[in-house]
């Protein structure tokens, strides 16, 4: 299989990670004015041909692709093709990006302002600055940045003009055109919008696709899109979308390249700025649509506190080494290029496997803060903790994310109630102390009693709020937490039962966690690896034992699943008690979160995860994809045709029934 | 039945011809005070037709070297270059900008010599595996034949870089036994008939130039080997005027062909740039290309018919008709067969008449792309000159540290000129510029009508005509590249040439790939200088171009210099063909390439070779082990 070479190399020892600078610190010693208004010339692409933006556009529509396309369309439609190729025009008028310096520089001179108020710092690795411009001279760039706030992608062209490198091209979802003003200021400074959903029409498919190649093989500018294809409202990774990524690394299969440079960009924030937006959207208030006056209104978070932001450059990953062995490139040498292709099977499982690659790697640079651990132990502890209990517990946790190569920002030489205490300090909207006790802050009526449904999603907002910085640590801790799952569900010690058992929830968990399709023994290992490592693991002959001192280690780790475990449990209990064979696709958030909200209030659950539309969504797509759910369109709708028995079965293997199946021992 | 007229005219023709080929090869002839005559330039032949190629080639030949002993380059006291001899145009004259081209191009230093083995050590040469009874027989029929060493260790190779490097090192490894030497047809089927009943390997052996491992003898072969050298079948036997065709023996080398037919009036136009070396009937087992097809077709086209000796018996048509409906052509499983079915005896090649008038020309382009966009158009409309070469930046200042001294401040002056007026005046950039050179071939009018016609294409691509001199010395470059890859070899520097054919919208990404992939995989594998990495578009089709590659670099430091060089040599093979590229244009597959050729013909294609082979030589008689 394609995935095992390409991650078979992965250490699993921590890396040597570059040292970050403050890129504000300048900007507070010296004019922001003069800064805007500096000298801006970036190196650039070695084989570079100059163009215009607008020169772009011609080379787009001319080229031989589109003008294929545009036949094709004409015929299939039966269009004029100067029709067709009107509205090949339009498209990508509707697209393309109009990059102005001037733009840019406005921008540099009012983010540096609002980054000032909103960020104690910003800190870069310089080294990888210094990795990226070598890298965009050798080869075309693409920058994908992990997507967490709409703050990533100005954060990425604000950095990249203060190094004075290549500013970027970035995919934009249409929302932001709705923005009138904010929208052309964004296309001005480099953003091209792209429609979030275009299933079928060939012709916007093709000028899109045809648009970003061009700006790729000219090497006109470093492209950046989201591999996530969206932002994650839970500080997840959320599993790659393909398409871009399929688009980009074309020109390398067809040799109009010789190797393109992958750079994934990790952004992690102490803070988000759409902290408790995002709870609220997961609970079903739908998100604010982008408006430049919602934007004015936000004005006043300009006064709050969101700490330290980390941008860490990974090193560029050539896709020439990557395809190595696994893409025959020669595959293209019997079809005129222009023609488009559909890619195939094996190309589709690199390209699904690079994606992979590339999230875990963007993951991996990824900066967790104290309040990371700190929400992890907070969230397993619903009824507040002692202060010195907590402090103790977050002292041990640190030790174990370390050991599992957790990129921990954790101020060096600081007494630990003293780091807990400034933690508390930024997110005192999320927790607080009182009595001595630390305990989650949930909003509290001023006038009139809550409902006891109000409070109930006034308790999920702030798990939820709390949840997501939980989530920052998840790449570190879910491989062995599926391991500890799996040791204390399984029905024996033996190495192949487990292997097994930890299988079995891989796959369940597969659409929740980034972890790469066709991995499963490495991921395996791995786990064994790092609980080996922080000593509560043995490894025996056919055996994986916990040990004497490993209890602790284990049951935070099952802890750890435990919301998710019941979370899934709950939509499948939904699905196997309170619905028809036939339930409507639409009808499933809103039934599944009415369900679980219904166990709340009579006391049954106290898990408010389960509330959360991003993990029912996450389990109806495990539901799908392991066949207890169909998906059929019927008329206008889609209905979902539940198998009470798979579901059932399911439910049970959650609940920690894992069914014996015959052993794997040959993979091990 | 000529009259007198006649044979005048014909003589005057020839002379014009002789002047005309000796263009590209020879030295200027207002530098000789002698009467024009083509001696000069094509060995120690007389006009008479007695034997071309002596039987112990090594009397005139290099043993461990490319071409004519007398004709090497060297670094002079003064660290100048320097070409011996009298044979070329660059003769004895001196190159005052190659050695700052050869150091700075290859981070190379005339202080630290590679030199190689004076002589052949007689001694290190392993004794013969003769088959006692063959021999004999082989006497009693009169064929001529040695097993003298030298003469076994010459035929043991062809001019792949790890063949010559080998042999100044002094190191032989698996040579031929024994080397016979037919003198017609019927001494090469009593040699197949012999070595059938015998049980011996034979190998054909025709100018010794290939560069595809295809002389090398198989290490693991155990028969004794005989080396079947057709230097001493190279008569014309016949010219056919009223047909324009001449029927050849295959062992006459291409310089002795083009000759003794200009002497008749005629030529076959046919002038892969080893001809000096090369034979018909190695043309015709390798599916040889020449350099004017463009006029006058590769070799499949100038063929018309061909007598081939096989195990299984004589292989040839009935007849001579111009084309034919008789199922799949014979031909075409002879052409290409790089000596694994059998040895080619006699071919009836088309003749043309000699051309009246030769013009070089050059054209200057801003960039490779413009340059190959107008090659691509010349080949659309059709126009293309007998040759049309299109060289980038890297082989164009290579070919500037060939320019010989300059006789006069005026030229010097002049020269500085021309830089400034392209470099300055049009803009183009010296390190992107590149240049196509251009042969022009026909009546003296029609060249130039043609001319102008290229002309104002190569205009439409931003191309500046930059004069007859320039193209001139492209051509001459062909010549003298294997001189100095020897040049090369005695200080640290390694190289050689490969080519390909690809379509035309793959030229430019095909190009930019492979000398990307040389130089990163050279870095990858420990090579402390840049390499050299260069290409060209050497022909143009209606649907391609063949694409022409020279790779060099400067081995010091490297432990196993031939194992990074064959790596790296294989690395940029698979770019070839990840690129849409051929596994070879003309060079042929050899052993060298034939690993690729299952992917290249499919599996079923490699079975209908292989089972031509079974037919024909069941026993493996011709056991070069090539191709297959």
């Amino acid at each position: 299989m394609a995935s095992k070479v390409l991650y078979s190399l992965r250490d699993p020892v921590p890396k040597k990670r570059d040292d970050f600078e403050d890129i504000l610190e300048e900007r507070r010693n010296s004019s922001d004015l003069r800064y805007a208004l500096k000298c801006y010339t970036p190196a650039v692409y070695r084989n570079l041909l100059p163009c215009k933006a607008s020169m772009l556009k011609t080379l787009v529509l001319q080229s031989e692709s589109l003008r294929y396309v545009i036949n094709q369309v004409s015929v299939e439609s039966g269009e004029a093709p100067e029709v067709v190729r009107e509205e090949a025009s339009q498209v990508l008028e509707e697209m393309a990006h109009r990059l102005q310096l001037s733009t840019v520089r406005f921008f540099a001179f009012t983010l540096s302002k609002a980054f000032k108020a909103l960020y104690r710092s910003v800190r870069v690795n310089e080294e990888g600055i210094q990795r990226l411009q070598q890298a965009i001279q050798e080869h075309p760039v693409v920058l994908l940045p992990s997507h967490r706030s709409y703050m990533d992608f100005l954060m990425m062209s604000y950095v990249l003009f203060t190094y004075d490198l290549a500013l970027p091209v970035i995919a934009a979802g249409m929302d932001f055109m709705s923005m009138k003003f904010v929208g052309e200021m964004l296309r001005m400074s480099g953003a091209f919008f792209i429609r979030r959903s275009f299933g079928g029409d060939k012709l916007y498919w093709a000028v899109f696709s045809e648009y970003v190649k061009t700006m790729l093989r000219n090497g006109y500018a470093p492209v950046e899109f989201f591999l996530e294809g969206t932002r994650s409202r839970t500080a997840k990774s959320l599993t790659p979308k393909t398409g871009l990524l399929n688009i980009v690394m074309e020109p390398f299969f067809k040799g109009e390249v010789f190797d393109v440079n992958l750079v994934p960009v990790s952004i992690s924030y102490e803070r988000i700025l759409e902290e408790s937006l995002y709870a609220r959207e997961l609970l079903g208030v739908p998100k604010p649509k982008e408006s430049t006056s919602g934007l004015l209104k936000a004005r006043r978070i300009l006064s709050e506190d969101f700490g330290t932001m980390h941008v860490y450059f990974g090193t560029p990953v050539s896709l020439r080494s990557l395809a190595q062995g696994h893409i025959s490139r020669s595959q293209y040498n019997l079809v005129p290029r222009h023609i488009p292709q559909k890619p195939a099977v094996d190309t589709q499982a690199f390209v699904n496997d690079v994606a992979f690659h590339l999230v875990r790697l963007q993951e991996e640079n990824m900066v967790l803060k104290p309040w990371a651990l700190i929400s992890t132990l907070l969230l397993q502890n619903p009824d507040g903790m002692e202060l010195s209990a907590l402090t103790q517990q977050a002292d041990w946790l640190r030790r174990l994310a370390l050991s599992f190569g957790a990129f921990l920002d954790w101020p060096d030489g600081e007494r630990c109630s003293k780091v807990i205490s400034s933690s508390l300090t930024i997110h005192r909207n999320l927790a607080c102390v009182s009595g001595g006790r630390v305990r989650l802050v949930v909003a509290e009526a001023s006038g009139a009693e809550l409902s006891a449904e109000e409070a109930e999603f006034n308790r999920a907002v702030s798990v939820l709020s709390c949840a997501s910085y939980r989530n920052q640590t998840l790449h570190v801790f879910v491989r062995p937490a599926l391991l500890a799952v799996a040791m204390h569900t399984a029905n024996s010690n033996r190495r192949d039962e487990v292997y097994n058992c930890f299988n079995v929830l891989r796959n369940i968990f597969s659409n929740e966690f980034i972890l790469c399709p066709g991995a499963s023994v490495q991921d395996f290992e791995e786990a064994c690896y790092l609980l080996v490592k922080c000593g509560a693991v043995q490894e025996l002959q056919q055996e994986v034992v916990m040990s004497s001192s490993g209890q602790m280690t284990l049951s935070f780790l099952c802890s750890l699943m435990e919301p998710f475990l019941q979370g899934y449990q709950v939509v499948c209990r939904y699905l196997r008690e309170d619905t028809q064979e036939d339930l409507p696709e639409k009808n499933f958030v809103p039934g599944v979160r009415n369900f679980a909200l219904q166990l709340i209030l009579a006391g049954s659950l106290r898990c408010h995860e389960a509330l959360s539309s991003d993990l029912q969504k996450n389990a109806l797509a495990a539901l799908i994809r392991l066949k207890a759910v169909r998906k059929v369109k019927t008329g206008d709708q889609v209905m979902l045709k539940v198998n009470k028995m798979a579901v059932n079965s399911l439910e049970d293997t959650l609940g920690g029934k894992i069914p014996t199946q015959k052993p794997v021992l040959a993979r091990l | 039945m000529a009259s007198n007229t006649d044979v005048s005219e014909r003589q005057r023709s020839a002379q014009q011809r002789l002047r005309i080929i000796a263009g590209h090869l020879q030295k200027r002839e207002e530098n000789e005070h002698t009467a024009l005559s083509a001696q000069e330039c094509k060995a120690e032949t007389s006009k008479s037709n007695a034997a071309k190629v002596p039987k112990r080639r090594q009397e005139v030949m290099k043993w461990n070297g490319w071409g004519y002993s007398d004709s090497r380059f060297f670094f002079n006291k003064k660290g100048q270059a320097e070409f011996t001899g009298k044979r070329y145009r660059l003769s004895g004259l001196i190159l005052p900008s190659l050695k700052d081209w050869f150091e700075g191009t290859f981070g190379a230093n005339l202080q630290h010599k590679t030199p190689a083995t004076a002589s052949l050590n007689v001694s290190a040469v392993p004794p013969p595996n003769l088959n006692e009874v063959f021999v004999e027989e082989l006497k009693a029929a009169g064929v001529a034949l040695s097993t003298d060493p030298e003469d076994r260790v010459f035929r043991s190779h062809g001019h792949c870089l790890h063949e010559i490097f080998a042999l100044r090192e002094g190191r032989i490894g698996r040579i031929p036994d024994l080397v016979v030497w037919p003198s017609c047809h019927d001494d090469v089927v009593k040699i197949v008939e012999l070595a059938c009943k015998h049980s011996v390997c034979l190998i054909p052996y025709g100018g010794g130039t290939s560069v595809s491992s295809a002389l090398e003898c198989p290490p693991e072969e155990t028969r004794s080997i005989v080396s079947v050298d057709t230097s001493q079948m190279n008569r014309i036997l016949w010219i056919d005027e009223k047909n324009l065709t001449a029927h050849v023996e295959a062992g006459i080398i291409g310089q002795d062909l083009e000759r003794q037919l200009n002497e008749s009036g005629y030529c076959t136009g046919h002038e892969p740039d080893s001809m000096e070396f090369s034979s018909l009937g190695g043309w015709v087992a390798t599916r040889a290309s020449g350099m004017k097809k463009n006029i006058y077709g590769n070799i499949e086209d100038l063929v018309v018919h061909i007598k081939m000796v096989t195990p299984r018996g004589v292989i040839e048509k009935s007849c001579q008709g111009p084309r034919m409906s008789t199922g799949p052509d014979i031909h075409h499983f002879i052409m290409g067969s790089e000596g694994t079915l059998g040895v080619v005896t006699e071919v009836t090649m088309k003749i043309r008449p000699v051309p009246e008038y030769q013009k070089y020309g050059s054209i200057v382009f801003p960039n490779f792309q413009q340059g190959v966009a107008c090659l691509r158009e010349v080949a659309k409309q059709r126009c293309a000159p007998a040759s049309i070469r299109l060289m980038d930046n890297e082989q164009f200042q290579f070919g500037h540290a060939l320019k010989p001294q300059v006789s006069s401040i005026f030229t010097s002056f002049l020269d500085g000129l021309k830089k400034f007026y392209i470099t300055k005046f049009k803009g183009f950039d010296p390190h992107h510029l590149c240049v196509a050179t251009l042969l022009f071939e026909g009546d003296r009018e029609k060249v130039l009508q043609h001319e102008k016609q290229v002309y104002d294409i190569a205009a439409k691509f931003g191309g500046l005509a930059a004069g007859e001199d320039n193209g001139q010395r492209g051509y001459m470059l062909t010549f003298v590249i294997a001189y100095l890859r020897d040049l090369g070899m005695d200080y640290y520097v390694i190289g050689e040439s490969f080519e390909t054919s690809v379509p035309w919208d793959r030229v430019l990404d095909l190009c930019r790939n492979v000398k990307e992939r040389i130089v990163r995989e050279c870095k990858e594998r420990g090579v402390q200088f840049p390499p050299l990495s260069t290409c060209r578009v050497t022909q143009t089709y209606d649907a391609g171009a063949c694409v022409y590659f020279y790779f060099a670099f400067n081995y010091r430091g490297l432990s196993d210099p031939i194992h990074v060089y064959e790596q790296v040599e294989h690395a940029a093979r698979e770019e070839i063909l990840a690129n849409a590229g051929s596994l070879s244009h003309h060079h042929g597959v050899g052993k060298l390439r034939k690993e690729w050729m299952r992917e290249t013909v499919s599996s079923v294609g490699l079975g209908m070779l292989k089972s031509v082979k079974d037919y024909l030589d069941p026993n493996n008689i011709f056991g070069n082990r090539n191709l297959l």
